[in-house]
């Protein structure tokens, strides 16, 4: 019996900020103190607070330790394991109050508007230790499914529970396994989208490394709701701590007897097997996944048949993303009626958000569907830092679109992101302040998905290189104001005619910034400038010569020698030289140099 | 795995391991002085006492922790109890041996053993 529990989080974000070492110091420093008996140090999957990494939580008394360094270690197993005090320069600031008391986690702002469902147990739990998993209700769920339910009442809990795919498009998930259930086949199958391809989210690899167990136990019960014996997760190399987690979490599911034959004595077989992908981000469309799940090439094809008639190897097959089926068993523990209780009338349960881009907590926060972009972002995630003011925010990666600040109060469900010209996706959602070019973003998007298009289908693969150019045509300062009705008009029809939803998506960055920031688009073809200043062509760089004190400072530290001038003389750029790096501007003492 | 007995078990026998992650604002607190003298005086076998007592009675809301030096040096090893709404009970000078006994009278059956306690002995 350990009294004391030492949790450092082992997500990718804290791993490449050194966690490990951290852990391995921790071993060593607990171990020469002689509290190895006493302490334990647990390696959990990541807390969501990525921005403060490498966290550490100390039980009994809850300290939340961030920014942990291996050096800080011999003080807090000194301090705090051996003599009890709090190491007060480590706590998280936010979770210290005025009159010197420290508050709980769940307290602070970042922690205290979340509902975790799906984020249960990630920074609660060893993901490497499926026993720490079954104490806190692991494997229950499938228990009572195979001892107490049929099929029949495990799809209709799940419709009831109006849980909808968290991968993107939003469909029930109650239908998906009812229609694959209703086909008859030898062989039926399920597979997990682990494929997590856009830009700046993480929360898949996330639940996959903090919680492994529970997508395995949800895909057990698909099997059993449909028929299948057979489970596969497809997820990217690019993923090695997910995909070792994954390994072990299904050898240690095997030697207890929970996947494999005759599962809890009820006649149930169900095995998973794991299929790396090379990182292409076509594969995470579900047709194209498969086909690479099948040894062939990732592209997609045409749909119907739906993969619940004819999926993977032509067999009916359920195809769900990771953070859907981290929400199963809880929905089976808790009854349909206490997650559909949560959330909006269309959109039930939480929504996990990966935070990133100018925002102050950069990290993964779970809220409750409904809740407005302005909680998310201003309370939750601390605002845009260093004084500078929100223009948008981005939700769904490359698929998705911008929300303009005028329309921060709209509560984020499906249907709502969808009315005002944006989607759900996976649930990244990128920050943009005053800084940031729109149309600069477009081109952003678009140059992944040119390079993402499988090439299959004309649309995507000539009509997204058609886009990136006219884009490129008003960044450099060539643009016409008919380029933008150009674009605007083959948005739409490659939305129409693109093969899969890569395609039909692939100009919605475009469309969005189109619909709230045309006047910067304008701006960028007639006035011939960038409001923003960030596309080079559109920008230069001038020294007032008022400012300048002629220190030579600019001169000295431009890299192509654009800069010319005396001592002690105001100074001048060459704008034919110069390369717009901005080196100038930063070294500049005096603040002389300025943008236009 | 053949039965939901089964996984029961298993559940029972790991959960002390996560419980003390959990929240632990209604539990009853045992703070064990640990500074240099709590430390000189014998202050880690009684620790132990605690945390081994608690787990064998599989006590839910008792949580044993560690805290510095209460000023009373002489009287190490400390051990106070914080029950939620009401007054802290400060146990002296104690041993593993009276640690079993506060455990036993106080913990379990609400009867502060005042004969360790510093009003007792000062």
């Amino acid at each position: 019996m350990y009294r004391s529990n030492v949790l450092v989080c082992g997500g990718t974000g804290c791993t490449s900020s050194n966690s490990e070492l951290i852990i391995k110091r921790l071993q060593e420093e607990i171990k020469a103190a002689g509290l190895e008996k006493e302490v334990n140090v647990v390696r959990t999957g990541c807390f969501g607070l990525c921005a403060l990494g490498p966290i550490m939580i100390v039980y009994p008394e809850g300290s939340f330790y961030s920014r942990v360094t291996p050096e800080d270690v011999p003080e807090i197993v000194e301090e705090h394991l051996l003599k009890g005090r709090i190491v007060r320069r480590l706590l998280y600031q936010e979770t210290v109050v005025d009159d010197n008391t420290v508050k709980s986690l769940n307290q602070t702002p970042f922690y205290s508007k979340q509902h975790r469902i799906a984020l249960k147990n990630c920074g609660v739990i060893n993901p490497e230790e499926i026993d720490e998993y079954i104490a806190v209700d692991g494997y229950k769920a499938l228990g009572k499914v195979l001892t107490e339910m049929t099929p029949q009442e495990v799809i209709d809990t799940i419709l009831k529970s109006g849980l909808r795919g968290r991968g993107g498009a939003g469909f029930p998930t109650g239908r998906k396994w009812s229609f694959a259930a209703a086909n008859q086949a030898d062989q039926k199958y399920v597979c997990c989208n682990a494929d997590e391809g856009d830009p700046g989210a993480f929360m898949d690899r996330s639940v996959l490394e903090g919680d492994p167990h529970s997508v395995l136990e949800a895909m057990a019960i698909a099997g059993y709701a449909i028929g299948a014996t057979q489970g596969y997760i497809y997820i990217r190399a690019e993923y090695p701590i997910a995909v070792k987690r994954l390994q072990i979490a299904i050898r240690q599911a095997r030697e207890y007897g929970l996947l494999g034959k005759n599962i809890f004595d009820s006649g149930f077989d169900f095995d998973i097997d794991i299929r790396l992908g090379a990182g292409a981000f076509v594969c995470g469309e579900e047709t194209a996944l498969m086909t690479s799940i099948e040894g062939k090439r990732g592209e997609p094809r045409v749909r119907p048949p739906f993969p619940a008639v004819k999926g993977l190897f032509g067999k009916p097959t359920v195809l769900n993303n990771v953070e859907t089926y981290a929400n199963i068993a809880q929905i089976i523990l808790n009854g349909p009626e206490w997650f559909s209780s949560i959330g909006t009338e269309k959109s039930k349960g939480t929504k996990v958000f990966a935070l990133g881009g100018k925002i102050q907590h950069t990290g993964l926060v779970e809220v409750p569907m409904g809740t407005t972009l302005r909680e998310i972002i201003e309370e939750i995630g601390g605002g845009v830092p260093n004084g500078h003011k929100f223009k948008a925010a981005q939700t769904g990666g490359p698929s998705g679109g911008c929300i303009p600040a005028s329309l921060m109060d709209t509560p984020i469900d499906y249907d709502n992101l969808i009315a005002i010209g944006s989607m759900m996706g996976s649930g990244g959602l990128i920050v943009m302040d005053d800084t940031t070019c729109m149309v600069d973003i477009a081109k952003f998007f678009l140059e992944f998905t040119v390079d993402e298009s499988c090439g299959k289908c004309t649309p995507c693969r000539v009509g997204t290189k058609r886009l990136l150019e006219i884009l490129n045509k008003i960044t450099s300062g060539n643009g016409t104001l008919e380029d933008i009705d150009n674009l605007e008009s083959l948005c739409y029809y490659i939305k129409e005619n693109a093969l899969c939803g890569l395609g039909q998506t692939a100009p919605n960055p475009v469309l969005s910034t189109l619909r709230y920031f045309r006047d910067e688009y304008v701006a960028h073809v007639t006035d011939k400038v960038c409001p923003a200043g960030v596309c080079k062509a559109l920008t230069n760089f001038v020294i007032d010569p008022d400012k300048c004190r002629g220190c030579t400072l600019c001169a000295r530290n431009c890299p192509v020698g654009a800069i010319s001038g005396s001592v002690k003389q105001p100074h001048t750029i060459d704008t034919s030289k110069c390369i717009k790096c901005g080196a100038c501007m930063e070294k500049c003492k005096f603040d002389a140099i300025s943008k236009r | 795995m053949k039965s939901l007995a089964e996984l029961q078990a298993i559940r029972d026998r790991a959960r002390a391991q996560v419980e003390i992650r959990e929240g632990m604002e209604d539990h009853v607190r045992v703070l064990v002085g640990m500074a240099t003298c709590g430390i000189a005086a014998g202050a880690r076998p009684v620790l132990n006492a605690f945390v081994d007592e608690v787990s064998k009675r599989q006590l839910k809301n008792v949580t044993v922790t560690q805290t510095g030096c209460i000023g009373i040096c002489q009287f190490e090893p400390v051990v106070e109890v914080v029950e939620p709404g009401k007054d802290k009970v400060t146990y002296v000078k104690m041993t593993p041996e009276k640690a079993l006994r506060v455990v036993n009278d106080h913990l379990v059956n609400g009867n502060v053993v005042t004969e360790y306690t510093i009003g007792a002995n000062s």
